[in-house]
């Protein structure tokens, strides 16, 4: 599979990152959602309800396997294509390209590494407990199932985790910022009618998502 | 004006280069960037030195021969114009300028400032054109196109094939001179019938000959001196998909 | 080869192309593989050349000096080029515009050449859409035309101000999918040192790898050049810096004869002159006289007083201008042709009306035009030429008045060809610029490209096959033979004397010294004592030179130095050529200004008593040239005083 994913042309392998980030960013929206639950004065019932449909509902199940497959290769391509940029300028110049272009444009492989990063983490405090590999810091629920409600608490009652995740959040909005509108040029949709519409949407959307997600820990912060 | 080169010397491509400084005084802000360094010749001849060898021949802006990165913007800082075009009135008395080659793996230096940009003709020798043989053609007025796509066309086709906008990216990547061919045939409908032969092909030979891919950070827009834009990138992309689609 | 022979063929003038066509000699499509063409520059000429030839079957090799095919000079024509389409319904036909070329030309000019010329344009144009080339169009979708000097009709096709450049890359993108296919071989930053004749036919080339210092030997049953123009005999002038005559040179010295050498088109609307250092001068298309009044001040003080910096060009009141070709040619105006508006501009400056620091310049003004069409439109027209301008001279155009100046642009003579655009020497054919032949003692606007695209296009494709017919039989011959050695040989001694020289002043400084004495004195206005001057001092330059230039680095290695010092050493005896050719001409016409022959009225006095004749030099030796005489006959055209009135 990976040989003849190198062999497509730079321009396919950009196709793909494109629609696979945006289909991330579908996820996202549905993420958020599902987090904002937590926010409901419920004790976590709302959110439970949610979560359980997430983890039993079958359509559901395999959407989180395309997941997973459009996170792993969104990731590999965009290192793919960046080993061979890198590779496209052998010797560097001495005096850095002062052009005036969109500074986050510059740095995604960047923010994507850091956004990897915070995957993983991410994944030890949430989704390796539902598959058992990593014992929960909080007791299980009555049927056996992990109580992220209370797992999320108690990761966001921790000053230090809950502004690591806000920095990653103001990352991640750097990431989106440019991914939007930059996913529309590499597919092609550019016009004078709706470019502008995108690139403003693009901007709030960029904006309002890690927003959302940055309430959260705010929320358990400041009301824990 | 009174001025500090810092010039990027390599004798040869396999050759190590490296800077080398040089003053140059009393230069009228008048003088162009050519005439500039013409001057450093005259002067570096007058010491028994090789001077510096540098692309350049119209000098009007429109060969795309001359090249030069200079203090870290292709064809220096100035907006819409090619180094020839360059006046030492863009500069402040007493400045220091750092002269470096296109650097890129398809343009391996050849000496000194000279690069070699001869991929770029590799590129269009793959369908940077229409396939007609002399002779033949219908009559010009046969076929009608609207001013809207004549003027778009026109736009893309002003490509100079100067490099800049591969010598700005920082992936190296040729995606802006590709696409203005690909854009310039791809408006009108004579270009039409190899519309997506030529997209592919030319995308192939971009790939293999080592430019990189398009981050969509735009410097190569920026840098363009004939303002070649964005939109010709996301029209190829579209050709492309169509091609690759139908 | 004491006798010019033109081979015109038999018939009236509009007959005569097709007539030729029908009964020449064709190669057969499996001998065209067996045949080796040499082209020998990437212009319009050699382009669509090399591409038409590579596409009927020939094996080509073409050569340029840049590093792309697509940097050649032609690309900075700016604002048209001509066809007599007759599209806007205004009058024009393949008479008209065959007519408006030698009367352009003032009758100097091969009247069948010519009419071949106007007879093919619209070919051109037809090839040219069907390359892609993106012509200016109107918004029905037809292609759009507008007016340029010397005619009463728009002929002239466009595209932006950047017409040249578009022909340029459509021959271009023709001539690449050649070299894909393997017909046409191409050889870039190579520059050709030599020709190669076996048995008086030219056979091949030298040719030197500009990045390694090599000498390279290439064979071709026939060669053609088309390397452009010698215009930087004059050091100064419009062409890029590449540009040279030296395969002119080189061919000339080995028996191609060399026609009108002095035959020189000063273009009127370039950037006047502004410091020692400057190394070229920038033309603004000659488009820009359709809207732009030409005018210096009616008094001397006034003008006094703007050299001086006390007084600007929007303070001087409208009954204190000189609109000078308005009023001198009340017909065409501002759109006199191009010899006619320089000289005009030299007289008025020479007189002392001059404007800017130096006194050397001229106002074009916009400030009717964009009164009456408003700025968007004046920018839509000419906005690159306005943005150009204001990057070199730092000055506002729609604010201020432009200042120009006449600058050498062109070359009218060349290599002598006849109707095949063979040279005196057999299988040695030259094309474009590079030629003599079709515009006389001065070119129209837009007829350039147009002439660079008919002889690449349509013309050589079929002469050249006159020629080949008869050469199917002769093998492909191995550049081990004698006469490629020795060519070779000759070429590396001559470099070694050059480098071996070691003199104390740099190629430039003869360089710029030759410049001075050619626009002194074989300049827009010539006479008999400034002539004699002239070959007098380029002699003397000439001897320095070969004993005190000083040329750094190998021969063995990419060299610029040496490069130049190649080509100034063949300005240096052309530039004697055109002093003697023109000191010759003892008459008024076109480009070609003597100023002991004039009217009372101060416009050119042709004498076609004794001179209508083409001048064809022969080379005897350093310095030793012998003049031949190719009458010219117009059975067609009444021949006339020039009237622009």
């Amino acid at each position: 599979m990976t040989v003849s994913f190198l062999q497509f042309s730079s321009i396919t392998k950009k196709i793909w990152m494109a629609l696979l980030g945006l289909f991330l960013m579908v996820f996202l929206v549905v993420h958020l959602g599902i987090n904002l639950c937590l926010l409901r004065a419920d004790d976590g019932q709302w959110f439970h309800e949610a979560a359980h449909f997430m983890g039993t509902n079958y359509v559901v199940k395999i959407f989180e396997v395309v997941l997973f497959a459009g996170f792993i290769f969104h990731i590999i391509l965009g290192i793919i294509l960046q080993l061979k940029n890198w590779l496209s300028r052998p010797v560097r110049y001495r005096i850095s390209n002062r052009s005036v272009t969109p500074f986050l444009s510059k740095y995604m492989i960047y923010t994507g590494g850091i956004i990897l990063i915070f995957l993983i983490i991410h994944f030890m405090n949430f989704y390796f407990i539902k598959l058992g590999w990593v014992k929960s810091p909080v007791p299980l629920l009555e049927g056996g199932e992990p109580d992220f409600y209370q797992g999320a608490r108690w990761l966001f009652e921790q000053p230090f985790y809950s502004i690591l995740y806000i920095v990653l959040m103001a990352v991640l909005a750097f990431h989106l910022n440019h991914a939007f509108g930059a996913a529309f040029q590499t597919l092609g949709l550019e016009h004078n009618s709706y470019t502008p519409w995108i690139k403003g949407f693009s901007t709030a959307y960029s904006i309002l998502i890690p927003l959302g997600f940055s309430i959260i820990p705010l929320y358990f912060l400041i009301f824990s | 004006m009174n001025l500090t080169l810092k010039i990027w010397r390599q004798p040869h491509t396999r050759a190590k280069g490296k800077f080398i400084t040089y003053r140059l005084d009393d230069i009228s802000p008048n003088c162009s960037f050519l005439e500039m360094l013409d001057i450093l010749n005259e002067q570096l001849i007058g010491n028994d030195e090789e001077p510096v060898a540098f692309d350049h021949d119209c000098r009007e802006g429109i060969c795309g021969m001359c090249s030069l990165y200079i203090n870290g913007r292709p064809h220096g800082p100035d907006d819409a114009i090619t180094t020839c075009q360059l006046h030492m009135r863009k500069f402040r008395d007493g400045a220091t300028i750092v002269i470096e080659p296109w650097r890129a793996k398809p343009f391996p230096v050849i000496k000194d400032l000279i690069v070699d940009r001869t991929a770029f003709d590799r590129i269009i020798q793959e369908g940077g054109y229409i396939s007609v043989h002399t002779g033949g053609a219908p009559d010009a007025n046969s076929i009608l196109i609207s001013k809207e796509h004549a003027d778009l066309s026109m736009d893309a086709a002003a490509c100079i094939g100067c490099g800049a906008c591969v010598a700005a990216c920082k992936n190296a990547s040729a995606m802006l001179f590709v696409s203005a061919k690909v854009s310039q045939f791809a408006l009108l409908p004579q270009g039409k019938v190899e519309a997506n032969d030529r997209v592919k092909k030319m995308v192939a030979m971009m790939d293999e000959l080592g430019f990189g891919n398009c981050t969509n950070t735009y410097a190569c827009e920026a840098e363009c001196p004939k303002l070649i834009s964005r939109s010709n990138i996301a029209r190829m992309n579209r050709e492309f998909i169509c091609a690759k689609v139908s | 080869m004491a006798e010019l022979n033109s081979k015109i063929p038999q018939g009236p003038v509009a007959a005569k192309w097709t007539h030729y066509k029908a009964h020449q000699n064709l190669v057969n499509p499996a001998n065209k593989r067996k045949l080796d063409v040499i082209v020998v520059g990437t212009g319009l000429a050699g382009a669509s050349a090399a591409a038409s030839l590579g596409e009927l079957g020939f094996k080509v090799k073409i050569f340029c000096y840049q590093d792309s095919p697509r940097r050649a000079h032609s690309i900075a024509a700016q604002g048209g080029i001509n066809a007599s389409k007759n599209y806007p319904n205004d009058g024009d036909s393949t008479y008209r515009l065959f007519y408006d070329t030698i009367k352009g030309g003032d009758y100097r000019s091969r009247e069948a050449n010519v009419y071949r010329l106007a007879e093919v344009s619209g070919s051109i144009i037809d090839q040219c859409v069907a390359q892609g080339v993106p012509f200016a169009r109107e918004y029905g979708g037809m292609l759009d035309n507008r007016s340029f000097g010397g005619a009463l009709v728009s002929r002239t096709f466009y595209a932006r101000g950047q017409t040249g450049q578009q022909l340029l890359l459509g021959a271009y993108s023709a001539l690449s999918r050649q070299i894909k296919l393997g017909t046409v071989e191409m050889f870039n930053r190579h520059e050709m040192m030599d020709v190669v004749l076996i048995d008086g036919r030219a056979r091949g080339i030298i040719a030197r790898n500009l990045i390694t210092g090599e000498l390279e030997r290439h064979f071709g049953h026939a060669v053609i050049i088309a390397s452009g123009g010698y215009g930087n005999v004059f050091y100064l002038s419009t062409n890029a810096m590449g540009s040279n005559g030296s395969a002119a040179w080189q061919i000339f010295r080995k028996g191609a004869w060399f026609a009108n050498p002095s035959f020189t088109q000063i273009h009127p609307t370039c950037i006047p002159v502004h410091g020692d250092y400057q190394s070229k001068l920038t033309l603004m298309s000659e488009s820009l006289r359709n809207d732009g009044r030409i005018w210096v001040p009616k008094n001397k003080e006034d003008a006094e007083k703007i050299r001086q910096g006390t007084l600007k060009a929007n303070d001087i009141k409208e009954e204190d201008r000189d609109y000078f070709l308005e009023r001198r040619y009340p017909a065409f105006g501002n759109l006199v042709p191009r010899d006619v508006a320089s000289r005009a501009a030299k007289e008025r400056c020479d007189a002392g009306y001059g404007v800017g620091d130096t006194g050397l310049a001229v106002y074009l003004d916009f400030a009717d035009a964009l009164k009456r069409l408003g700025k968007p439109v004046i920018e839509e027209r000419y906005g690159n030429l306005f943005q150009m301008y204001e990057k070199i001279v730092d000055e506002d155009p729609y604010l201020n008045p432009m200042m120009i100046y006449p600058a050498v642009h062109y070359t009218m003579g060349g290599t002598w060809v006849d109707y095949e655009l063979m040279s005196t020497v057999q299988g040695l054919f030259v094309a474009g610029e590079a030629n003599f032949s079709d515009h006389g003692a001065n070119r129209l606007g837009a007829s350039a490209l147009m002439q660079g695209l008919a002889d690449g296009y349509f013309v050589l494709p079929y002469t050249i096959q006159n020629y080949l017919a008869d050469q199917i039989k002769v093998a492909r011959i191995s550049t081990d033979k004698e006469e490629f050695v020795q060519t070779e040989k000759a070429v590396r001694e001559r470099l070694e004397k050059l480098l071996a020289i070691n003199g104390t002043k740099s190629v430039d400084h003869f360089h710029k010294a030759l410049g001075k004495i050619m626009w002194e004195y074989v300049g827009m206005g010539r006479n008999a004592e400034g002539l004699q001057k002239a070959i007098k001092e380029i002699r003397e330059l000439r001897a320095e030179f070969w004993k005190d230039v000083k040329i750094p680095g190998k021969l063995d290695d990419l060299n610029i130095e040496l490069e130049k010092a190649n080509r100034v050493a063949d300005f240096l005896e052309l530039g004697e050529l055109m002093a003697m050719d023109a000191l010759e001409r003892n008459e008024s016409c076109g480009g070609h200004c003597r100023e002991e022959y004039h009217t009372e009225d101060g416009e050119c006095l042709r004498n076609d008593k004794d001179f209508m004749y083409v001048a064809a030099w022969e080379y005897k030796g350093p310095g030793e040239y012998v003049m031949h005489k190719e009458p010219l006959e117009y059975e067609e055209i009444e021949v006339k005083q020039r009237v622009y009135k």
